[in-house]
Parts: C-alpha cells; structure tokens; sequence
C-alpha cells in the first residue's frame, strides 16, 4: 500500500469505488477489528470506521483506524462533532494523518440523547460544513482555525455525508452544494432504498453541476429481516424505506430473508451503477461483514483495483 | 424571561432541615410569570412546607415574603428590616435571585427552592420554551427570526441536519426542527439565498470566553 488514499486513486481513475463499513467493538480487544479487516480486504478499496454511532461508547475510531492501516486496508475515519470541539478535532486530524489514515468522513454524530449517555454535554462547537471547511484549510493553506500557520499540513481526502431522503428536498441540494464548496472531495449518502426520491435528488445535484466538483458513493446497506426494515423505518430518523421493499422481504420464509436482502441490496447497486453522476457504492452492512464479498461479487464488482 | 421550575419538595425540606426560622423568599419577576415563585407559589410553598413539619412534629416557622426582584439590589434591601428574624431564607429566585440575596447577606444561608431553566417564552397556559442562549452575538438577523443555537438540538449555523423529517427533529417528533422554521421564514421573505453562504464557525468567547460575563455601562454609572 503506497502513501496515498487508495479510495482517492480509484475514483481519480474513474473506478466504480466501494467501501463499506467496520463497526468498532464495545470494548479494547483489537483482534475484533483485525478479524473484520480480514473479511474485507480486498473486497473494498476503503473501509469507514464509525465513530461512537449512534451515539454509543466504543473503541475510538482513530485507534481502529490505525489497526486497519497496519492491516493493510485504507481506512476512511469517521468524525463526528458532537463529542470534541475544534481543538480536540483538530488535533485528531494531524494525529490521523500522522498515523498514515488518508481519508476523513467529517458528520454531526448522531444526537448523544440517542445512545447509552444521555447525560453526556453534546459538544457541536462546529457543525459538519465547518469542520470539513477547517480540515480543507488544514490540508490546502496549511492553517488552522484562526489563521495560525501548521509545521507541516496533514494529508487527508475529505468526505461528508448526505441524506437525500430528509426534509426539506430542495434544501438537500444546496446543503451539498455548501459541503462542496466547504470542500468535500467525496459524499457517502445515506442508505438508499428508495431509488425514485435518491434520483430526484440526484438529477437536482446533476443540473447544479455538483456531481462534477465531487464523487458521490451511494449507500446501501442489505436488510437481514422485514424487522430490521420496519425497525429502520420507524426508528431510525431520516431513513426512507417504500413499503414494497417490506413487502418483498415479508414475501420470503424466513431462511431465506437474508438471501434476499443481499439480492435487493445488489440491485440497487446495479441500479446505483447505471447513474451518471454516482461514483461508488458505500457499504454498510450493520455487523453482518460477511456480507460484503457476496454483494460486491454479485454485482460485478470484483477484483478491485491494484495500484503499484 | 428566565424560566424556573420548583424543586421536590422532599429536596427542599432536606435543605431546609438544620433550621428553625426560615423566610420563604418570592421574587415578582420572571419565576411569577412562569409561575414557579410569584407571590402565589411562594405561599403555597410555605403552606406545604409548614404542613409537613407539623405533621413531624418539628418545631419549625416558616414566613413568607415576595419582592418584585430578587436580581436587583435595590429590592433586596428590603429584607434588611427583617433578616435578624431568620437563620435561612429560602428563595424562590431564579439562580441570579439566590446568588444577589446571598451576596447581600453573606451571614445567612441561602437555599435555592428552584431549578432555574432557562431563557424563553411563554407559549400558552402553563407551557414555556426555551428560545435563547444568551450567546452575546445575536444571529437573529440572518436566521429570520428562528434561533438555530437554542432551537436546533445540534447547535447547527449550517443545517438542517439528515435527521429532520416532516418538519420535526430527530431527538423528539414533537419538537419543530429549527431549521425547517428559518428556511419556510426565509422563503416567505424572499431571502433564503442567505443560506447558502456558509456561517463561519460561532465565536463561543463572547459566551464563555473567561469565567462569568459582566456588562460595564459607564454612560449609566454616573
């Protein structure tokens, strides 16, 4: 693995990416995320690692991310700005990159009333946009909030997140125009089950011109049970499931639910892939990593590719 | 308005415990308004705390009184007159009420009878929201009249956020999200390209920046 962000070279080169998602254990065994690396390597170009999601205590992903890197996979750091304020962020930043992790996901975290401590102080100093703006001027101008010059700027590809499928639609738009402009390099977005809302905002993206100025990955994440789908649906905010994709999951015994939430998952990938202005697919198989090399296989999306 | 609400009051009689002559203190201002320690609950107050002590047989007087604020000196004076009767008082101020009287009588102790809340509004019968931070740097102008600081549960100044869904916040259905309210305020007055500049990150040493703020008017000094 060379020193630059593996997900950088393959969407530069025009790939279809894949990454997808690596959960960090509750608790301090790293074998746990080793074992995970092993599962994917090879079947992703990076791998995000969340941080704290939904808002629960688990190994910090800078330290996950850094036993990804030792394994060879090019980790993607996700950092929410609900825990640490900017100094904390900042320094996180030049700690990633000096750890040799070349990919951030900047996120506003999931509020922190959500997971097991409701008492914790939400921070939110910056929110998302400001903070992939910092990371830019980091990188790009060598300067930290404030205007203080850095000894040597970190090396980082910068991302955010979208929702298309939160309110209001047009809003969306110009929210990731502004991510953009902040200076995103790349866009995951949230899981799409509803192909018809994900390309009304796409097409919107496509006629602004935004989906020239970054990558867009998709998200998708393969149902295990109509349960996780309803349980998604109803509680999980800013989640858009159609009905017929319950239906469809409803439709089958139960051994065979699993099989097909991989086979809707791979057709939305398939869909996903025929899009202009979609350049990879995000992953995020909720501790079902297995699952994975299926998806990726099936839909065509093997062997990925190798830079000398 | 400064928003309260009044402590259990198993709390207050646990506080109020090692004494025997306690003045319960009202204060006219903001606490009546949200009824939490006007002249009313200050008397309802000591009603309940003088009916508890009798029924344990504890040998305990309990006065009331209600100035219109206990924030301002020049009301708080008014207990000098009567202060020697008391070894407690128990304020039902705000936080800035409490610390005002117990900085004026340094030898009396002074026990919050409140859990002061908040700055905001009264939105109907016995409803009260917060709408205000006090964050020394009002943003008001550019989001019409909405407060995404206090009001949006992320603190965004560039949301709204993935989790806002029909007009509501992800952390509770019932509560608006704020920046579904500063978007539909912008487009009614055609100006909702003020969102698409992005707001720098906010300048948190006018709220915080060293210990306790303080306001010096010299012009109102003389």
């Amino acid at each position: 693995m060379n020193d630059n962000s593996q997900l950088k070279s393959v969407l530069e080169k025009g790939d279809f990416a894949v990454t997808a998602e690596c959960g960090p254990p509750k608790g301090a065994d790293p074998g746990v995320v080793l074992k995970k690396a092993e599962i994917l390597k090879g079947k992703v170009d990076a791998l995000n690692v969340t941080d704290n999601q939904t808002a629960i205590v688990r190994m910090s992903s800078l330290a996950a991310c850094s036993l990804l890197k030792t394994a060879g996979l090019d980790p993607v750091l996700q950092m929410v700005v609900r825990d640490r304020n900017r100094i904390a962020l900042q320094s996180d930043i030049l700690g990633a990159s000096a750890l040799g992790i070349r990919n951030v996901l900047c996120l506003s975290g999931d509020h922190q009333i959500f997971g097991n401590q409701p008492q914790a102080l939400g921070v939110f100093d910056l929110d998302s946009i400001q903070f992939v703006q910092a990371v830019k001027a980091m990188r790009d101008e060598g300067v930290i909030l404030g205007g203080e010059t850095l000894t040597s700027p970190p090396n980082l590809f910068i991302g955010a997140a979208a929702n298309p499928f939160a309110d209001p639609l047009e809003f969306r738009v110009v929210r990731l125009a502004k991510k953009i402009e902040a200076g995103a390099g790349f866009i995951q977005t949230q899981c799409i089950y509803n192909l018809d809302r994900f390309e009304t905002w796409l097409n919107m993206a496509v006629d602004k011109g935004l989906t020239e100025k970054t990558f867009i990955l998709g998200g998708v994440t393969p149902l295990k049970s109509p349960g996780m789908a309803k349980y998604m649906k109803n509680r999980v905010s800013g989640m858009d499931i159609p009905d017929d994709i319950i239906k469809r999951m409803e439709g089958v015994p139960k051994d065979k639910q699993r099989e097909e939430g991989i086979r809707i998952c791979v057709e939305t990938i398939l869909r996903l892939k025929e899009m202009p202005g979609v350049k990879g697919v995000h992953i995020m198989a909720i501790e079902w990593e297995d699952a994975v090399g299926e998806i990726v296989e099936k839909a065509g999306l093997l062997p990925r590719p190798v830079f000398s | 308005m400064i928003t309260a609400e009044q402590k259990p009051i198993d709390e207050i009689r646990e506080m109020i415990a090692p004494y025997k002559k306690i003045l319960a203190l009202g204060c006219g201002s903001c606490v009546a308004e949200c009824a939490s320690g006007g002249e009313k609950e200050t008397g309802m107050l000591a009603s309940a705390l003088r009916m508890a002590a009798k029924m344990n047989g504890e040998d305990v007087r309990i006065s009331e009184m209600t100035i219109d604020r206990q924030c301002v000196n020049e009301f708080v004076i008014q207990l000098d007159d009567v202060i020697d009767q008391y070894d407690a008082i128990l304020s039902l101020g705000c936080g800035a009420g409490v610390q005002a009287v117990a900085d004026m009588f340094p030898e009396v102790p002074v026990i919050p009878a409140l859990n002061t809340e908040f700055m905001g509004e009264t939105k109907g019968q016995g409803l009260w929201v917060e709408s205000c931070l006090g964050c020394g740097d009002c943003m008001l102008y550019d989001f019409a009249g909405v407060c995404p600081l206090a009001r949006c549960s992320k603190h965004l100044l560039n949301g709204p956020c993935g989790g806002s869904v029909d007009g509501k916040c992800e952390v509770n259905p019932e509560v608006p999200c704020a920046w579904q309210l500063i978007i539909d305020r912008l487009s009614k007055f055609g100006a909702l390209d003020r969102l698409e500049k992005i707001y720098p990150p906010k300048d948190w040493s006018k709220k915080q920046g060293a210990g306790p703020r303080k306001i010096v008017r010299e012009d109102q000094q003389r």
